[in-house]
């Protein structure tokens, strides 16, 4: 039986060190939405998303009342909207009407953010592609949740230059288009390498066309808690730390698979996966960065950094996957700079550097996230940054993205505020020797050596 | 059976156990274990009950029990068993 010390624990995970379920996000297949009329195709979308995520925000305050464990968020992914629309939309304004028609039926089912405004580019770009990339300026400055993504390389496929080239372009005028807001619109767009297709966390979660018709995935949070137990660590080898993080991070997923599989039954969709990201919040206590300061590190962004990182994502993974039946979507711990409390003071000291952030996401999930950088950065440079990115990825095996943010009007010494778990950053800043010439090439950098498995 | 667990955190003061067993036998649910200690300074109960025939949905027992815990000026919160058999059971 229970006894008073276990329940003592786990309450004080919750109330005092922040362990919360970040997100139970609902997949759902728009690919029986599709027709060749763009104001059927809307009615379609909106349909089938308030008919089957009706009761998903209702079932979510449920089940965080009934087992007294806060669900922070409650999303909804969709189908990649490029093969959803591509015979429907013509012009960069029929994929406004249906970003619309998404962000209106989120809104009406409750929902946090909706993600799969995205199309997957991996290898080349169809024109239906090309014109929902370059309608994203208007959509993510005219709707309030909808979530965009670009996967422009694969360990298969390589990487499509052309689309990263397109991309740096895009990220500047969404900046530019959101520019009155700190250029929040970047924050609602992420590009990636080798994107998984049953991602629950967002700004890059889409519900990719390896799934059923709709399913439930759940992401788990809880650094604060991981750090909490190293604090117990402390002075001990490195036997000791990681069997501490094996252990918490078993605790912590086991509330996210009972989370998941209620909501599955409970909503009649079936459970798809537990995404063990160790996932920060800007709050005090809830910092990814603090646990890798608990490790030994005097501050997040100095010598020490990677391995540190390397060895906590592996602790994540091996405490996390005894504890779930099904493990999926990125799966490790999350450095997005702007939403950690000690990032953002790396950063603000100068500890943390883009350069050092790109080697941690070699190690870690996912990649260069929720980074503010001038303004004035060059379309060529972002570029730039995206292909090392999209690169490690593509080498390794594993997932990478970039999320940045060039925020219109403003340079290194200032800082961006975007609210709420989006948090707030200083501007870090970037490397602009040009790399105009490698981008603009045009083409695609083949796939690697070690991809040809067959 | 529908086991669930009760918690009380706070100042220790004369009645907190028979107000919350009141309000659970007026209810019909059934307390199978209870057992307090004193952590960090803090008064600290746990009940383990069995809501399977309880005259009203679990949310309100839940609703409720939050209430009274704010007239006494304790914390108390009910939870359905399970988070705490995951977490701790393999």
């Amino acid at each position: 039986m229970l006894n008073i010390m276990e329940v003592h624990e786990t309450n004080q995970m919750i109330e005092q060190e922040k362990l919360d379920v970040r997100t139970i996000t609902m997949g759902i297949s728009l690919l029986d939405c599709a027709t060749d009329d763009v104001t059927t195709l809307c009615d379609n979308i909106y349909t089938k998303i308030t008919t089957k995520a009706h009761d998903l925000v209702a079932t979510g305050k449920a089940i965080e009342r009934d087992y007294g464990i806060p669900i922070v968020n409650k999303r909804i992914t969709v189908t990649p909207i490029s093969l959803v629309a591509g015979n429907a939309c013509h012009t960069i304004d029929d994929y406004v009407a249906v970003a619309h028609a998404l962000d209106r039926a989120a809104k009406e089912v409750g929902v946090d953010l909706i993600g799969g405004f995205s199309a997957l580019v991996s290898k080349s770009m169809t024109p239906a592609e090309n014109l929902l990339i370059r309608s994203l300026p208007r959509v993510l400055a005219e709707t309030d949740i909808v979530c965009s993504s670009v996967n422009v390389g694969s360990t298969k496929t390589g990487i499509d230059m052309n689309a990263v080239a397109l991309m740096g372009h895009i990220v500047k005028d969404v900046a530019e288009a959101t520019a009155d807001n700190d250029s929040y619109g970047c924050v609602k767009l992420v590009v990636f390498c080798n994107a998984p297709d049953d991602n629950p966390f967002m700004a890059g979660g889409f519900h990719g066309v390896t799934e059923g018709d709709a399913v439930i995935n759940v992401g788990v949070s809880g650094p604060g808690v991981v750090s909490r137990a190293l604090d117990e660590a402390r002075g001990k080898d490195f036997e000791f730390l990681c069997e501490t993080i094996k252990r918490t991070a078993f605790k912590i997923t086991r509330v996210g698979q009972l989370v998941a599989q209620e909501a599955s039954r409970r909503l009649n969709v079936p459970f798809g996966i537990i995404d063990l990201s160790l996932a920060p919040t800007p709050a005090v206590g809830d910092s990814v960065g603090e646990v890798l300061e608990k490790i030994g590190l005097a501050q997040v962004g100095g010598p020490g950094t990677t391995a540190a990182l390397a060895m906590l994502n592996d602790q994540v993974k091996k405490g996390g996957i005894m504890a779930s039946s099904y493990v999926g979507g990125l799966s490790g711990a999350f450095i997005p700079v702007s939403e950690d409390k000690n990032m953002i003071d790396a950063a603000g000291s100068g500890n943390l550097r883009i350069e050092k952030l790109e080697a941690m996401t070699c190690v870690c999930s996912v990649g260069l996230d929720m980074i503010a950088i001038p303004g004035d950065t060059t379309a060529s440079t972002i570029s730039g940054i995206i292909a090392d990115e999209a690169a490690i990825g593509m080498v390794n095996q594993k997932t990478t993205a970039v999320r940045v943010i060039p925020v219109a009007g403003k340079g290194v010494g200032d800082s961006a505020e975007f609210g709420g778990l989006m948090g707030y950053a200083p501007i870090m800043p970037v490397n602009n020797s040009s790399c105009e010439e490698f981008v603009s090439r045009g083409g695609r950098i083949p796939a690697p050596i070690h991809s040809f498995k067959n | 059976m529908n086991k669930a667990i009760i918690t009380v955190v706070g100042q220790d003061t004369v009645g907190i156990i028979a107000r919350v067993c009141t309000y659970l036998s007026k209810s019909n649910v059934n307390v199978l274990d209870i057992s307090q200690t004193i952590i960090d300074g803090f008064f600290n109960m746990m009940m383990i009950i069995d809501y399977s025939d309880a005259d009203k949905d679990f949310g309100t027992v839940v609703d409720d029990l939050e209430g009274l815990g704010e007239e006494i000026g304790v914390r108390i919160r009910c939870q359905r068993e399970e988070i705490f058999t995951k977490m701790h059971r393999i």
